[in-house]
């Protein structure tokens, strides 16, 4: 079912030298850039680990899931129960808990959703999201569909997460470890099993792997790393609600790295910057005539959407790589 | 529960059954015959919904309404399959789900610049509006009959249209062989617009003859595609008779679970799901 | 005689009312390969099938050395010892020829998906998934060839690697599946070879169409039309059986 999209496993030279670049410019922001712009950074970073833990599962495994903000939610809103009305909870043990329990969801839905296949797996990943979604919208004790405040951000002890500066380094220490981690793991044998899986699944099976526990454990794997995402969105914006879990969000996602390019983790953290910035731009553009085009960001989104699916459906890379084969052949 | 009860429940189970059979027929027919899956599907049905909320003003009429919302709706779905839809069919699943959300987005914007934001209502024409006594306590109302009647009365024209006619041979070819169909002259553009049509056509309808009942509101169209979606993934994709069969086991499902156990009645009919996806990965009428 | 490495009894595959495969039987010893032939639609791809675990049958048994497979997944009859070409290349395109064999070697280390220890080593540097390798890549002549990309490489190659990649598994039986389609005389020619050179080794089956190849490889012949084995025995009883000679061989 998967089609053969730009992957990109080894970065060449030129963009692993850009990327670096662009982590020293995320280690100097703070201090160039204005409150509401580190707000904003933070909040792309979060979105970007959470771009990189779909990577994984669609990126690498190809498994195309409708339904992975599901985690990104329950990590949310794990954090948000842990979290009593008058103090602040430790960090030490309540990101493990709420990592652990995104990942325990995932496992538990994965069970059922990983043996299915191509279209059925989309739908039945959108479909088992939307049962979270509703628990949580349906139920006053969850909170409802009025979600549920953080007051205070989690406790670490030796430094501060209340500071802003501090929490942009925290995520920032998160992006790369999370990075680092996923592209060690993507040259392991789990990894090339993943990637074997993705490009034929039958041959994979007809020589000895057992891919559903392979496709399962990638799920679990993504779904615990979105957790790790939700947890930090639930820290920094001290609010939860449905929509977190919602397959809007889900779908958000998936445009991120297919706006940055899949399979390598680094187009994530590219797509999901690209996607933040472009949806931003679009809730801020101003009223023209008396016409609030800013309130109306849906349309410009969708049609943003279509426009992309339509001319560039290989992102952002896959158009660089047809411009770069089209002046490759024309100088022949 | 007492006999009335449990017979009203039941009615009830089969008329919402019978809608998203409506829904999820369209759904499933346009994806195996086109290879096409939309998340928009539920656009279509809040499109019913709001042209049954326009046109029964302007008409005054609600039969007028309703006829006039399903040309429009089969005109659009003509125009949409022609500009859009069919340079999709050969795309991969991952470009036709994120094109149809992008739609969506589209179509809840242009729904609030073309209707605003307000929750209307649809009022049920006199002449449907009286209820039937069941007990000396306990009536059911015409409409909801009417409404499972006009449902019944699509799904035995699709079913004729489909087995019984040579459009429905055509459309039957074309599923099962494209190329060979081609090439006995038959116009497979053609077949795939019609087909297309339906689809949206059935879905449209569905919001037309519901709205009196659900009322027209922002939104509407994602909360009956995610149930229509279930119902495909139950029914198995493709298959418009898995699709009848799903749909009123949903409706069975949901209806008594909402009465009998109101705790988890929300999260029932995914365990249905669940369960049939355990016995059978591909849905229980596999095309 | 030793016991036969591979076994099966009465297969039967049905396909709605229509038998496909219909009671057929076939033993594969060590140092022997079993050659299985007949016209299009005989059923050797659907019991090739059966015995690779892609599909199930109907009814009969199989059994591998000492296990039931009968109702086996695929990925359980490999590592139980059975590597399987199709006729169809079935490779990894996207890598490298190394890269593909390198991970049908893989599959012999001990599967743990879930084991994080497993999500650190790196996968390039395991000496004995590189051995394995190695020693398949020989073996099919494709040393050379290591750093193109599968789907890039000429047919004959890709068939070469699809038989690299079977015996990077180190299976003790072989199901090769039209292993010299689509070859010209030179390339089938250094099949021919290989099968030969692997053959003490491995017990193994063919389905050929080739009828060169056919009478150079076969210890024994096995022919099927419509599902049914018509004959089975000694290739060159097999060639004057008037039977077979107007079934099938006749075109000769």
């Amino acid at each position: 079912m998967s089609a053969p999209q730009s992957h990109l496993e080894t970065l060449p030279r030129g963009i692993q030298i850009v990327l670096a670049l662009g982590v020293i410019a995320l280690a100097v922001f703070p201090f160039v850039g204005t409150d509401f712009y580190q707000q904003m950074v933070t909040r792309m970073m979060i979105l970007a680990i959470f771009a990189m833990s779909l990577d994984l599962l669609q990126g690498v495994t190809g498994l195309v899931s409708l339904g992975h903000a599901a985690y990104f939610g329950v990590a949310g809103y794990t954090l948000a129960f842990l979290t009593p009305e008058g103090e602040a909870v430790s960090l030490w043990w309540t990101l493990p808990v709420a990592v652990l329990a995104a990942g325990a969801a995932a496992l538990v839905i994965g069970f059922f959703v990983v043996r299915t296949k191509g279209i059925y797996f989309i739908m039945v990943t959108m479909a088992f999201a939307q049962m979270v979604f509703y628990l949580f919208f349906d139920n006053r004790v969850l909170g409802g569909s009025d979600g549920i405040y953080i007051n205070f951000k989690p406790d670490a002890g030796l430094f501060d997460l209340e500071n802003k500066k501090v929490f942009y380094y925290f995520t920032l220490f998160c992006l790369l470890a999370v990075y680092f981690f996923l592209r060690r793991l993507l040259w392991s044998p789990f990894g090339r099993a993943l990637a074997g899986i993705r490009v034929n699944e039958h041959r994979m099976r007809a020589v000895g792997f057992g891919s559903f526990s392979y496709k399962l454990t990638a799920f679990t794997l993504a779904g615990a790393l979105a957790g790790l995402a939700g947890y930090l969105w639930g820290a920094q914006t001290g609010f939860v609600n449905p929509e977190l879990m919602g397959f809007h969000q889900s779908a958000h996602v998936i445009m991120m790295i297919i706006l940055g390019g899949m399979g390598n983790f680094a187009g994530a953290i590219v797509g999901a910057f690209a996607f933040e910035f472009m949806l931003e731009l679009f809730k801020d553009l101003p009223s023209i005539g008396g016409f609030n085009v800013g309130k109306h960001w849906q349309m410009w989104m969708g049609l943003f959407i279509v426009l992309v699916i339509c001319f560039a459906p290989r992102g952002l890379l896959g158009l660089l790589q047809k411009l770069m084969h089209r002046k490759g052949a024309g100088n022949e | 529960m007492d006999f009335a009860n449990f017979l009203i429940q039941l009615l009830n189970s089969v008329q919402y059954g019978l809608l998203l059979f409506m829904l999820a027929a369209g759904l499933t027919l346009i994806f195996g015959i086109m290879g096409v899956v939309n998340l928009a599907h539920g656009s279509f049905y809040m499109l019913g919904a709001y042209l049954a909320y326009s046109l029964s003003g302007l008409f005054g009429s609600f039969t007028l309404a309703i006829i006039g919302g399903a040309i429009l709706s089969v005109i659009f779905g003509l125009i949409l399959e022609r500009i859009l839809f069919r340079y999709f069919y050969h795309r991969d699943h991952l470009d036709q789900v994120l094109l149809t959300f992008g739609l969506i987005y589209i179509f809840e914007e242009s729904r609030s610049l073309l209707w605003g934001d307000d929750v209307h209502g649809v009022a049920i024409p006199a002449l449907l509006n009286g209820s039937i006594t069941l007990t000396e306590n306990q009536s059911y109302p015409v409409y909801r009959l009417f409404m499972m009647g006009v449902c019944v009365l699509l799904a035995i024209g699709l079913y004729l249209l489909i087995n019984k006619t040579r459009l429905g041979m055509k459309i039957r070819a074309g599923a099962f062989n494209r190329d060979m169909t081609e090439s006995l002259g038959i116009n497979i553009k053609l077949i795939h617009a019609v087909v297309f049509a339906i689809g949206v056509a059935l879905a449209t309808t569905a919001g037309m003859i519901a709205s009196p009942i659900s009322s027209v509101y922002p939104n509407m169209g994602s909360q009956v595609l995610i149930m229509c979606f279930v119902v495909v993934v139950i029914g198995g994709i493709g298959s418009v008779r898995g699709a009848l069969i799903a749909a009123l086991l949903v409706g069975l499902v949901d209806t008594f679970g909402k009465v009998l156990l109101p705790q988890v009645a929300g999260m029932l009919v995914y365990m249905l799901m669940a369960a049939v996806l355990l016995w059978k990965p591909e849905g229980l009428f596999k095309q | 005689m030793s016991e036969a490495l591979l076994s099966a009894k009465n297969l039967t595959k049905k396909f709605g009312g229509l038998a496909a495969v219909n009671d057929v039987s076939i033993d594969l010893w060590r140092d022997r390969i079993h050659v299985v032939i007949g016209p299009n639609g005989a059923g050797k791809s659907t019991l090739t099938n059966l015995l690779s675990g892609d599909l199930p049958p109907t009814s009969g048994n199989i059994t591998l050395g000492a296990y039931d497979v009968t109702r086996a997944a695929p990925e359980r009859i490999s590592r139980r010892g059975l590597g399987r070409s199709y006729q169809k290349t079935n490779i990894f395109p996207t890598f490298t020829v190394w890269d593909n064999v390198r991970l049908a070697a893989q599959s012999r280390v001990a599967q743990q998906p879930w084991n994080p220890m497993r999500w650190f080593q790196s996968a390039a540097g395991d000496a004995r998934v590189n051995e394995r390798a190695e020693a398949a890549l020989e073996l099919a002549g494709l040393t050379g060839r290591r750093k193109a990309i599968a789907g890039a490489a000429s047919h004959g190659e890709q068939r070469q690697l699809e038989i690299a990649m079977t015996l990077a598994t180190e299976p003790q039986v072989l199901l090769l599946d039209e292993p010299l389609a689509g070859m010209g005389t030179a390339e089938a020619e250094r099949m021919v070879e290989l099968l030969l050179r692997i053959k003490p080794r491995h017990a193994m089956m063919l389905v050929e169409h080739d009828i060169d190849a056919i009478f150079a490889l076969a210890d024994h012949l096995t022919v099927m039309v419509n599902g049914t084995v018509i004959a089975s025995g000694l290739p060159a009883d097999i060639r004057a059986d008037r039977g077979v000679q107007a079934a099938y061989l006749g075109e000769e």
